[in-house]
């Protein structure tokens, strides 16, 4: 029987307001039954992000995408609609798309040969005027079977496994004003640009989440991708990491500030040159022509790290990177990780913006790589949580505005995690 | 023009490239390429021939850029590779796609093995070498090494050079 944790939940997350502290047990990083509780309580419940509307290009695209332990089926039908599909057949549930994209008017299933058109209705069945009933599927239970919810918000869809859940826009909240601020960056809207970075990283999913917006470590662990930007320009832009962090509602979170990069939407470096500076200049007096002088100012000057509960991190940084990632075990995630940019970029800017990107964010980057080296460590150092067993996301908690370099955002994260979490897990000494 | 290079001549050559990244002597790796030369690890559901003007890749550097990731390589600070690992570059199945002594477009398969904390991961793919050759031996102008892998699972960093 499950039933509320009660006292064992206070066994994750501990809050003491009055001393300033605020700590995570490793075991929540380490236990099956914790993982077991996430999939049902959370990537069962919450809205799941799965793709851009640019990714479906025209009528008939599609591509397969794994999402909250689904296989799916993105994709836009011959009337050009988005649709989102469970990638099993009604018949003996085989994948019945077997690529990763493509164009299709029909999705076959080879096994038997089942075919639907890209609506998911079944259109022909080896046997189908002989061997089923007239009513076989006036029900349309042999239709491909959609997910439960799908609804996007300015180009992101997402899907939801509970039916009941309430609307995309109403769960995103606060977020939605940090999700327009990148969404507004062109007129001709934002499009995910080809090539997928698709890494694993063998650590609790977690980890990644508190380490997408966590401003705290990078002087220390991104030390020699700031020796870097020195370098490149002879020396570090006189603009220091500096800002706020903002709890957004429902787990959702963000940190906003000035930093030393270079931004394709539009801060100019000295190392694009005067034919960057231009264009640079192009692009920032169009946003202040459709914004006005403050929100262009902040559009282009403010880096956002952007955390959307409970897995969708867009780091609107030295370039867009829209990034989601799932568990497989309590130990290792599956990270993919694309790059958004204006849709209608000039060949300069999506060159200099892709340029951007690489060196810092990804698995080569400057950045990503030693990212991936401490939440590995993080991982291997929670075998002694039986001895050792807190995480401390204290920083900043007095204060009245805690900034990026503080911890309140993974502090949002927690709380939601807690709240969502607590009525999913069996009492402690009671069986699952 | 030289007289055109054979192959176990270039063998030698990538042999000889390998042997400098296991040792770790990466500022001797540097010092094989041109000052107009280029890196690149496409992503693995790109085609080997994308453009990284308009794909994004998991690497694509020029000269300073590969310059900058070999000093990040040699600093105490550059994490994901202190402890070093340790590496081992196969490289088989070396064709001569294009050579007129003076430039020459070299195709290779390679198994690079990457040790560390008890892990060994595995990079499989096809690496194509630009080389030039000028009077004092090869130059590589562009090295491209197109993974055949479904995404970087389990390995989950390129930290190393490929």
């Amino acid at each position: 029987m499950r039933e509320p944790l009660g006292q064992a939940r206070q066994e994750y997350v501990r809050v003491d307001p009055g001393r300033g502290l605020f700590k995570v047990s490793r075991r929540a990083f380490v236990e099956e039954q914790v993982l077991a509780a996430e999939r049902a309580a959370i990537f069962d419940r919450c809205w799941l992000y799965l793709g851009h509307d640019t990714e479906l290009a025209e009528p008939g695209a599609y591509l397969t995408r794994s999402v909250g332990g689904r296989n799916l089926i993105f994709n836009r039908d011959a009337a050009g609609e988005v649709r989102a599909f469970l990638n099993s057949c009604p018949h003996r549930g085989m994948r019945v798309c077997r690529e990763r994209k493509g164009k299709a008017k029909y999705f076959q299933c080879f096994y038997h040969g089942w075919t639907f058109a890209n609506d998911g209705c079944l259109k022909d069945q080896p046997g189908a005027g002989s061997d089923y009933g007239e009513a076989f599927n006036r029900d349309g239970g042999a239709n491909l079977v959609a997910v439960p919810r799908l609804e996007p918000y300015r180009g992101f869809w997402f899907v939801c496994f509970d039916r009941n859940a309430a609307s995309l826009a109403d769960y995103l909240g606060g977020a939605k004003e940090y999700l327009d601020l990148t969404a507004d960056q062109s007129e001709a809207g934002m499009a995910i640009i080809g090539g997928t970075q698709e890494y694993a990283i063998r650590a609790n999913w977690k980890l990644l989440v508190e380490n997408s917006y966590d401003g705290y470590h990078a002087l220390t662990t991104h030390a020699t991708y700031l020796d870097y930007l020195k370098s490149s320009v002879g020396s570090l832009a006189p603009v220091p990491i500096d800002g706020l962090a903002r709890d957004l509602g429902n787990g959702h979170a963000v940190v906003e500030y000035t930093a030393p990069w270079g931004r394709p939407v539009a801060n100019w470096i000295p190392m694009w040159g005067e034919d960057g500076k231009r264009e640079i200049d192009a692009i920032y007096a169009r946003l202040a022509a459709r914004f006005g002088a403050a929100r262009a100012e902040r559009m282009a000057k403010k880096s956002r790290n952007l955390g959307i509960f409970p897995n969708l991190v867009i780091n609107d940084v030295m370039a867009i990177t829209v990034r989601t990632f799932y568990p497989v075990a309590p130990d290792y995630m599956e990270v993919n990780a694309w790059a958004l940019g204006a849709a209608d970029e000039s060949a300069w800017a999506r060159k200099f913006r892709l340029f951007s990107f690489l060196e810092f964010l990804g698995p080569g980057g400057f950045a990503t790589p030693d990212d991936v080296e401490a939440l590995e460590n993080c991982q291997r150092g929670y075998c002694n949580a039986a001895e050792a067993p807190w995480n401390d996301i204290s920083k900043g908690m007095l204060k009245n505005a805690p900034s990026v370099n503080d911890e309140l955002q993974i502090r949002a994260f927690w709380t939601q995690w807690q709240t969502r979490i607590g009525t999913a897990m069996p009492a402690e000494g009671t069986p699952a | 023009m030289s007289a055109l290079l054979s192959r176990p001549e270039i063998e030698d050559f990538l042999y000889h490239e390998a042997g400098l990244l296991d040792d770790w002597r990466l500022p001797e790796w540097l010092g094989l390429f041109t000052a107009d030369a280029r890196y690149e690890v496409p992503s693995t559901d790109l085609a080997a021939d994308a453009s990284p003007d308009d794909n994004l890749f998991y690497i694509a550097d020029d000269r300073f850029r590969l310059e900058q990731r070999v000093a990040r390589l040699m600093k105490r600070s550059g994490h994901s590779e202190h402890p070093r690992s340790k590496t081992r570059h196969l490289v088989t199945n070396v064709r001569i796609a294009a050579n007129d002594g003076a430039a020459l477009a070299i195709t290779s398969a390679f198994a690079v093995y990457r040790t560390k904390d008890g892990i060994t991961d595995l990079y499989v793919g096809r690496a194509f070498h630009d080389l030039v050759a000028d009077g004092s031996g090869l130059r590589i102008r562009r090295k491209r090494c197109a993974l055949d892998l479904d995404g970087l699972r389990p390995q989950g960093r390129i930290s190393i050079i490929l």
